[in-house]
């Protein structure tokens, strides 16, 4: 029994499309990225999922349960927003506090609550009490959980929001975005402790971001959404080693991926940007092939091997651990290729080198975007025969 | 003397001259409050009383009209005033701010309409259906003009919108009803706004002059500014010691609850103004 599965959502504003026929199912424990540019639909499939959104179409089904037509505080979803939306004039236990409460007591014991009046009511905050200091405990914030949260550090303030959304005990997490408005170090360090959290309460969780490299990293499973579709839906390596779509293998890695333009040519091979793939792609000779490589699948040889393509430095990059070096035509105008390389600095910008693309490393796209196979040449007429 | 210390002096001076200016009423009010009859109208002019009569004009303002009647006739029509306001521009602000509802834009346009037009403007034909409905020289006369505020519901709104939606979002989640959202959590986060209204209110309808004489008749249901104007011109006449005395004792309870709501009134004033 997966803990959600999405079928057949379809949403418009106005006239577009907004999300097309979406299917997805995340399984219990796992982590599911949805990744795609700002407008792709991700964030509305989340809010769809969390019952903040109505879908015109479709069906979204937690654990055993049809919830497409319930209210958001009927699902039982835990969601942690972008801005964390903690409330401001509540302490960090009361925050966390709140859904149980608006789960186990009535309206008027909600009113009345710190009065305490009658023993029933008494005894439910005092449980109440017990699983937020458990939860507290569990996420090391008991000491600072009766702050308010503008006297929270940035840390504590995202730990007491998954507080917030965990201390109801479901089973579906929602992510939207929960780390886009923190820099760059703190991000690193945020995003791990949400895998930790996440793995030690052993719940699903869905993880909106347009951030490649964090989809990548915490991820059990990805799916790329671009323009209202679930492009590809894959482990991390599958959707960087083997995405189904040039616009997949375009919008994953950084930097992006090298497309070169090229054709088919009657003796199964591809021609693209002065290298020849000994690859079939089952298309007509002479049709249009683009070949996509990825920066580090591109190796620099200074050697005067006549059968690569001679090019030029055009521009280096050191990154401290490796390097870009940036790969232009002979005239040295305008990048054709930009490499990963060990020791970048060992080339200067005007230097002429040669480089390789191994025909496996290679993977090709016919015009409409779409994976070709590029089976190896000999391979390939085996097959035939 | 450097300059930056010659510059903040004559900051200084330039401010405290404004404040005696704008204050200067005030204290000659508190002046004449405390002089005998005679000085008043006196042809030399004096700042301090020829005699000290102490609080006798005071006194005189307390027993010449039922001053603290008019207080509490006060206390009363503000306080109900202020209740209403806040019951019905919270929902209409919240509802304003954030709902997606067709023709809002148009009920928003009424808003700023209302918001532009002269409470004055309003007396002649708030007259003609207060006295349609029987309300004249009544409480309900006085406060049911007032109930619906525009600039309530349009500082309220202005302060909805500053609630992320998000936040609201997260309390359905948490399994909040609409009410509750409202009252438990969007009040208190809206507090400063809210603090603002309310002494804007209370110091528009404490000191409001118009309304009551246009609709009270009598003694009974005068609010402080009416009454001691009602009663001191038939008792007092132009005895402006006992006037000013009286004039000052109205005005005095503002001017402490102001003193105390000072931080928060102009906290409220920040808080809306920035953003």
């Amino acid at each position: 029994m997966p803990a959600l599965s999405v079928r057949g959502v379809f949403k418009s504003f106005g006239s577009g499309a907004v999300l097309a026929d979406i299917d997805l199912t995340v399984a219990e424990g796992e982590i599911v990225s949805l990744l795609g540019p700002s407008g792709c639909g991700k964030s509305t499939l989340l809010r769809i999922v969390a019952g903040l959104e109505r879908a015109d179409r479709g069906m979204i089904q937690i654990g055993s349960r049809d919830v497409s037509s319930l209210p958001p505080g009927a699902r039982n979803v835990a969601m942690v927003f972008q801005s964390l939306a903690l409330y401001p004039h509540l302490t960090g236990r009361q925050n966390i506090a709140l859904p149980l409460r608006a789960r186990r007591l009535t309206r008027l014991q909600r009113m009345l609550g710190p009065l305490r009046l009658s023993p029933s009511v008494r005894s439910i905050e005092r449980e109440i009490d017990g699983a937020v200091d458990d939860i507290a405990g569990r996420l090391d914030i008991e000491g600072v959980i009766d702050r308010v949260p503008a006297r929270l550090s940035g840390g504590q303030r995202q730990r007491v929001a998954i507080g917030r959304a965990l201390v109801r005990d479901s089973r579906l997490l929602l992510l939207d975005e929960p780390l886009s408005s923190l820099d760059a170090k703190v991000r690193v360090q945020a995003r791990d402790e949400i895998v930790q959290i996440q793995r030690a309460f052993g719940v699903a969780c869905v993880f909106v971001t347009h951030d490649q490299g964090e989809a990548l990293a915490i991820s059990d499973r990805v799916a790329v959404m671009l323009g209202g579709r679930v492009a590809q839906f894959g482990t991390p390596a599958e959707i960087y080693r083997d995405p189904v779509a040039l616009a997949v293998a375009r919008f994953v890695g950084t930097p992006t991926i090298n497309v070169l333009d090229g054709v088919a040519d009657a003796s199964g091979r591809v021609l693209a940007g002065g290298f020849a793939f000994d690859a079939r792609v089952g298309t007509t000779t002479g049709q249009k092939v683009s070949v996509a490589v990825r920066p580090e699948n591109v190796r620099i040889a200074a050697g005067q091997d006549d059968s690569r393509p001679l090019l030029r430095v055009a521009r280096i990059e050191d990154h401290g651990h490796d390097g870009l070096v940036h790969l232009a035509g002979r005239d040295g105008r305008q990048t054709l290729l930009v490499a990963r390389a060990g020791r970048a600095l060992a080339f200067r910008p005007g230097d002429e080198v040669r480089a390789a693309i191994s025909a496996d490393d290679a993977l090709y796209f016919s015009e409409d975007g779409s994976r070709l196979a590029g089976l190896p040449v000999a391979m390939a007429a085996y097959a035939r025969g | 003397m450097n300059r930056a210390r010659f510059a903040g002096l004559a900051r200084h001076v330039v401010l405290v001259s404004g404040a005696v200016l704008v204050l200067s009423p005030l204290l000659w009010a508190i002046r004449i409050s405390l002089l005998p009859a005679e000085d008043v109208f006196s042809p030399t002019f004096r700042l301090l009383p020829s005699r000290w009569i102490g609080f006798e004009n005071y006194a005189r303002a307390l027993t010449a009209s039922p001053l603290l009647h008019f207080l509490a006739n006060g206390v009363f029509v503000c306080v109900a005033i202020i209740v209403c306001q806040l019951l019905v521009a919270i929902p209409a602000a919240y509802v304003l701010a954030k709902a997606r509802v067709p023709g809002l834009g148009l009920i928003w346009l009424a808003v700023l309409v209302a918001l532009v037009v002269p409470p004055a403007a309003l007396a002649l034909p708030l007259f003609i259906m207060a006295a349609g409905a029987g309300l004249i020289d009544t409480y309900a006369g006085l406060i049911l003009p007032w109930t619906i505020s525009p600039l309530g519901i349009f500082l309220l709104r202005q302060a909805f919108l500053r609630v992320p939606d998000e936040m609201i979002e997260a309390a359905r989640l948490d399994g909040l009803g609409e009410g509750e959202i409202l009252v438990r959590l969007l009040v208190p986060m809206i507090s400063p706004a809210i603090g603002a209204l309310v002494i804007i209110s209370l110091v528009a309808h404490w000191n409001d002059l118009l309304w009551p004489s246009v609709v009270v008749t009598s003694g009974a249901k005068a609010t402080p500014p009416f009454g001691v104007m009602l009663f001191q011109v038939q008792e007092i006449g132009s005895d402006y010691g006992p006037l000013l005395a009286g004039a000052l004792m109205i005005a005095a309870p503002l001017l402490v609850l102001f003193a105390l709501a000072q931080r928060r009134f102009l906290d409220g004033m920040t808080w809306l103004g920035s953003k």
